[in-house]
């Protein structure tokens, strides 16, 4: 086991991919944060006393996750289906006729790696995103704002892994991005803001995940807290590696 | 030792490998032949665990490969040489190979030398050239110093020098004791490096034997017999002469006759009392692609036709000559040498096909029996000659007034509708 972690290293960071999505990430993440908290800080100090109560200074400095996600759902399909996708799956596969360890190995070192940068993106999209709200800004000592940003560092995490389920299932880049891209960018925001569809949309994975970011809770029914929120998602992710496991288990490579 | 057994794989209705057995033996070389499709592929794949058999099992010393302890330090594999990540250089390609299996890196600048890689280890493998990739590939295999070594078409896109030095590690590795499985599709290739033969077609075996023996059993030795090109009555004097002393003959492509089934000084002696002169009279000595084209005549699942070029060609300029058919072109028929008398392979039933019939005879009355491994052309009638590539095209030039020529592309899509035909009847 320790050797196939050590070649699912090696091979995840020999590819430049790892590098521009992981980056991408964090960096869109970090500017659109800071870009959308540098507007808000004049439109709050219009606000009325009510509004003022509702507006979340930590939930605005995440305002690019929704982008930056994307780039953690491309580095979740690449890691996964290079292998398909090069024919590199049979030489690995012939090298370590365990899938299971094989699959175990990979998804770790790519969770583990995913875990690095999602904290890292989720803490400087923080700072920065305060350091724009100037006088309206959150201390990350207030209460229920740690749990925010390590929040928002798991989200990010727990969207790649989820990618890799799904790459694991579909084996093509192609078609997994093509479903997962459209699906997080819109479908889900469509599906969990119209009224006929609110009540299952809210249980899609990134809508349930993501209200561990915001410290205020929004005044809706919404009927689950922050931390029951991301253990939807995990719940999701969990279903996405066993059926991505089952795949490489039962088919043929 | 690999040992197949009764190994089937079927994808949907579709059968790839079909009741398969077989043994590859340690010390040597053994050849793994099939046209394109036959499963060859499928086959390695399944002996590496890659791919579940539908039925039967194949094992590599007595166990399947899945239950293999340390299976990378016993079995090292080249199956496709294109299945790098072309991002990654090709030392860390190697470098993770190993390190999935436990084998120590300097191992990796090891294999880079022997295959001569070593200059370009840091370079990505996107810029590399086919025969880089293939030595890539085949560096990958010699990771764990395996015992048993399977290769899918290791010389694809090498240079002479390239395919010359996998020759000799082939043989190299079978003479330490290793077991050695190639696939390739370079007969001359196969006949100087492997010992041993497996062929299969369409998924099913078609012989496993020695390489002396597969190119006795599947191919005549026949002699060449030309006649004088200026007396074509002598020639068909001599073919009747040789068929009623029990011979078989062929027309070949220039003009000259194919003689199976009498030694050389009959041929001579035949001859002499029929009174004809001979030009030529030569010992032809059948080659490994000979004798694996004319076991694998049925089996080919891709098959070129005559590019007919319908209203792409000018109209014939009157008195211009149609077109030679190249041989080879979608002409069934046109390779195998006559089958060997009685009790020559069991996959080569001595039936001359209707194409094996002289053109100086008339026609089987009967409709002979199908020769699948020897497909019919049409029957040499005055319409068709051009037709038959043989030895009309001679008569095509000299004798035929220019306006009896047929077109060259309506009779040459006769053989494919014979082929049709045969594919039903069986």
């Amino acid at each position: 086991m320790r050797n196939v972690v050590r070649s699912e290293w090696t091979k995840i960071r020999s590819v430049a991919s790892t590098v521009w999505t992981l980056s991408l990430a964090l960096v869109v993440t970090a500017a659109l944060g800071m870009l959308v908290s540098g507007l808000l800080r004049h439109d709050v100090g219009r606000l009325g006393p009510h509004q003022r109560l509702a507006f979340d200074p930590t939930f605005a400095a995440f305002a690019g996750m929704n982008i930056g996600q994307l780039a953690m759902v491309v580095f979740g399909v690449l890691v996964v289906s290079n292998e398909y996708s090069t024919g590199m799956i049979r030489a690995s596969l012939a090298a370590v006729p365990q899938r299971g360890t094989f699959f175990l190995a990979k998804i770790a070192v790519a969770t583990g790696l995913a875990l690095a940068v999602g904290m890292a993106t989720s803490f400087a999209a923080f700072f920065l995103g305060q350091a724009m709200l100037g006088p309206h800004r959150a201390s990350i000592g207030d209460p229920g704002v740690l749990r925010a940003v390590v929040g928002g560092g798991l989200y990010m995490t727990l969207i790649a892994v989820f990618s890799m389920g799904v790459a694991a299932m579909l084996r093509s880049p192609l078609l997994s991005l093509g479903i997962l891209m459209p699906f997080f960018f819109l479908i889900s925001h469509v599906l969990g803001n119209v009224d006929a569809t609110k009540r299952v949309g809210r249980f899609l994975p990134d809508q349930a995940g993501s209200r561990i970011m915001q410290v205020v809770a929004p005044a809706d029914d919404t009927p689950y807290g922050p931390w029951a929120g991301l253990g939807i998602m995990v719940l999701w992710v969990a279903a996405a590696l066993a059926g991505g496991y089952a795949v490489l288990k039962r088919r043929d490579a | 030792m690999i040992e197949a057994v009764g190994l089937t794989k079927r994808y949907g209705d579709k059968t790839a490998v079909h009741n398969l057995s077989f043994q590859v033996r340690p010390g040597m070389v053994t050849g793994f032949l099939g046209p394109n499709g036959s499963g060859k592929s499928t086959t390695m794949r399944m002996i590496l665990g890659l791919d579940n058999p539908t039925s039967g099992r194949v094992t590599i010393a007595g166990r399947p490969y899945r239950e293999l302890p340390n299976a990378p330090r016993l079995v090292g594999a080249l199956l496709d040489a294109k299945a790098v990540h072309g991002g990654r250089s090709a030392r860390n390609h190697l470098l993770c190979l190993a390190q999935m299996s436990g084998i120590p890196a300097r191992r990796v600048d090891e294999v880079l030398g022997v295959v001569g890689l070593q200059d370009v280890a840091k370079r990505r493998s996107k810029g590399f050239s086919l025969g880089m990739g293939q030595r890539l590939g085949i560096a990958a295999a010699l990771l764990g110093d395996p015992q048993v070594l399977l290769f899918d078409e290791p010389v694809n896109g090498l240079d002479p020098e390239g395919i010359l030095w996998v020759r000799n590690l082939m043989r190299a590795l079978a003479a330490e004791g290793r077991t050695v499985f190639v696939s390739s599709h370079l007969m001359s290739e196969m006949a100087l490096t492997a010992d041993h033969l497996i062929v299969i077609g369409r998924g099913q075996l078609l012989a496993d034997m020695s390489v002396k023996d597969f190119i006795s059993a599947n191919s005549a030795d026949f002699a060449r017999v030309r006649t004088p090109d200026t007396e074509p009555q002598q020639r068909e004097k001599l073919t009747s002469a040789l068929t009623e002393a029990g011979a078989h003959v062929l027309p070949e492509p220039d003009g000259a006759l194919r003689v199976t089934g009498l030694p050389l000084p009959r041929i001579s002696d035949i001859a002499h009392e029929a009174g004809v002169r001979l030009w030529e009279l030569s010992p032809h000595q059948a080659s490994l692609e000979e004798a694996y084209m004319r076991m694998t005549q049925g089996v080919v699942d891709y098959r070129s036709t005559v590019d007919q070029r319908e209203g792409l060609m000018a109209p014939p300029q009157p008195g211009a000559q149609p077109p030679l058919p190249v041989p080879g072109q979608g002409q069934p028929g046109w390779y195998p040498p006559p089958p060997p008398g009685a009790g020559g392979a069991p996959y080569a039933p001595p039936q001359p096909g209707p194409y094996g019939t002289p053109p100086a005879h008339p026609a089987h009355p009967a409709a002979p029996p199908v020769n699948p491994y020897a497909q019919p052309a049409p029957r040499p009638t005055a319409d068709q000659g051009a037709a038959e590539p043989g030895a009309a095209q001679d008569r095509t030039a000299q004798e035929r007034p220019a306006q009896d020529r047929p077109a060259a592309a309506p009779a040459a899509a006769q053989p494919s509708a014979a082929r049709t035909d045969t594919e039903d009847a069986r």
